[in-house]
């Protein structure tokens, strides 16, 4: 229970940003369109591609061969998560701009 | 001399630091803001614009003004810079090209690959860190890995590992190379792995460190990646939007516990929003089927389909092409409902072709679109967009509902569960209370379908007996063609 308490105090910062991104987060987007939860989806994940700056400080830190080439492939796959994410959202919302012209 | 150099030496490196931790502050604004104006139709396109100007802003910061303090108490900068940019780049023009490349029928495919690609980055991130870490313990003399850092590690590689293989094996099965795989067994059995997983993320904890043994990590590892495979195996194609959106919310998680672990404040933000966003999603999702999330991940639908059996022998009326193509000429209004089918077929094109033919004719062709018709919600606005349909052409589900009795023949293309009268009828059916397009209030129904087989829900369909609905057989897109010709010789 004491290693508990602890636990809080030590981390209470982020515990505090985890519990209100939580409530920004089901709050930002409760009143979504149906035709929109699939580009959504899609802005989420390009927007969890936030780990790829953990891939960067890992590889920034690196020291032998085997952690650079797996930071490396880390850096790779995460650029993929972000630029890949953002740019098939915006082709499919691209869709969307004739719906803006005619309202 | 050499003192007072230290100690500017030390303000130098802090203003870095803050004006890091004021560009992460900004980045999560601009996720903040890009996220909420991805929920309204008329902003979405800047919200993601805003998300990846918030994305660009972390990382170039990231490479420039981050430190971590070493055990000796100096600050160390980013290295292997050059290394960096080019992963950076390699990772940029394959994501550009392949996104750019993909056709708009496979792009939810394409949302799963991505997503799996942010879950193996995180658990690649854990399996570099957790040695570094017992390294650090075993020095110190710790008892056991009892600390949040360990935690958010463990947890993180957990759950990247789980998000890569379920996004891999989602991508498979949306790409259709991967079948299901339906057995009560595996229901025990993932239940089982689950619990073996969290038991082995506690034992690892209260292992005493010691410096150099990592078979732990790899085993984890190795547990996470079957059950991310076995988790979404017996999962059926057409949930698999509601899947993905559920790894999804596992990868922002992961992603947050990277940020626990760097205490770094972008990363906790993004992440736990994508988490919370992605759950509450998830559930709109399952709510515009009428079912429970746990329903969707068991994969039971259909287990009750008997309760509604088929009582005497019915037969289906086929219609021949050329006397669609005559019923079709001569109406006033023609409503079409895709649904899986139209993608699978990659019928969209012909069915604005079918429209504007019939247009020149004097027929008033609209398209009928259930919320979740095609493999993920507003697909078919998405499919039908891209073969230039016209926005205003596409008619919500109560709007078609509402004038369905004066439409003159209604095409259904390769939609089933969305037009079946069992969700209003029969109480006993498992997709009872289901809102769906009421196709048989129409005068005429055609129904485009490649043979009897039943939709995903696995139910018999009562529409297909109905005395003024008509089948038509075979591929959407050949059917289409055929027809099309038809119409032209009249």
């Amino acid at each position: 229970m004491n290693d508990i308490l602890k636990f809080i105090l030590e981390y209470r910062e982020a515990i505090f940003i985890i519990i209100l991104s939580i409530f920004l987060g089901i709050e930002v987007i409760s009143h979504v369109p149906s035709v929109l939860h699939t580009p959504l989806m899609s802005g989420a994940n390009a927007i969890h591609g936030v780990v790829i700056i953990g891939a960067i400080i890992v590889m920034g830190h690196a020291g032998n061969v085997l952690s650079m080439i797996l930071g490396f492939i880390a850096v790779v796959l995460g650029t993929l998560n972000v630029v890949g994410g953002f740019v098939v959202t915006d082709r499919m919302l691209e869709m969307f701009k004739k719906k803006k012209k005619q309202q | 001399m050499e003192t007072i150099q230290m100690l500017t030496k030390t303000i130098e490196y802090s203003e870095y630091i803050s004006i890091l931790e004021i560009s992460y502050i900004l980045a999560s604004v601009l996720f903040v803001m890009g996220l909420k104006k991805l929920s309204h139709p008329d902003t979405a396109r800047n919200g993601n614009l805003w998300a990846a100007a918030g994305m660009a802003l972390a990382i170039l910061f990231t490479i420039l003004f981050h430190k971590t303090r070493m055990e000796d108490g100096t600050l160390k900068g980013i290295h292997n810079i050059g290394w960096i940019v080019v992963a950076l780049i390699i990772g940029s023009v394959t994501g550009w090209l392949a996104a750019k490349k993909v056709k708009m029928t496979a792009m939810p495919q394409m949302v799963s690959l991505f997503n799996g690609m942010g879950g193996a980055c995180a658990a690649l991130i854990s399996m570099m860190e957790f040695p570094k870490m017992q390294n650090m313990l075993a020095n110190s003399q710790a008892a056991t890995m009892l600390n949040g850092e360990a935690l958010a590690i463990l947890l993180g590689l957990m759950i990247g590992g789980v998000s890569f293989a379920g996004s891999m094996i989602a991508f498979g099965k949306l790409d259709e190379r991967i079948g299901d795989i339906k057995s009560p067994l595996l229901r025990y059995f993932n239940l089982t792995l689950l619990v073996i997983l969290l038991a082995f993320v506690v034992f690892i904890m209260f292992k005493v460190p010691v410096a150099g043994e990592n078979w732990m990590i790899y085993v984890l590892a190795g547990l996470a990646l079957v059950y991310g495979v076995s988790f979404v195996m017996p999962i059926g194609g057409a949930d698999m939007p509601v899947v993905i959106s559920l790894l999804n919310s596992f990868t922002g998680v992961a992603a947050a516990m990277g940020g626990f672990l760097y205490n770094n404040q972008a990363m906790l933000t993004g992440g736990i929003l994508v988490g919370s966003s992605g759950t509450i999603l998830t559930i709109l999702m399952c709510k515009a089927m009428n079912r429970s999330l746990l329903n969707v991940i068991i994969g039971a639908f259909g287990g009750s389909a008997a309760a509604g059996a088929v009582s005497g022998d019915k037969t289906v009326k086929e219609i021949s092409l050329s006397d669609a193509a005559v019923l079709l000429s001569y109406s006033q209004k023609v409503l079409v409902v895709p649904g899986y089918g139209l993608a699978v077929a990659q019928a969209q094109h012909l069915c604005h072709e079918l429209e504007n033919m019939l247009a020149s004719k004097g027929v008033e062709l609209k398209y009928g679109i259930h919320p979740v018709a095609g493999r993920m919600p507003g697909h078919m606005n998405v499919l039908l967009a891209e073969a230039d349909v016209a926005y205003e052409k596409l008619q919500e589900m109560e709007d078609a509902n509402n004038e369905m009795n004066n439409t003159d023949v209604v095409i259904v293309v390769g939609a089933n569960d969305v037009v079946n009268p069992a969700a209003e009828e029969d109480p006993s059916s498992p997709i009872y209370g289901m809102p769906v397009i009421k196709v048989w209030e129409a005068k005429n129904t055609i129904i485009m379908k490649r043979s009897m087989a039943k939709g995903y829900a696995a139910i018999e369909n009562n529409l297909f007996f109905m005395p003024k609905s008509r089948m038509l057989f075979g591929d959407a897109k050949a059917t289409l063609q055929k027809l099309l010709a038809e119409i032209k010789n009249l």
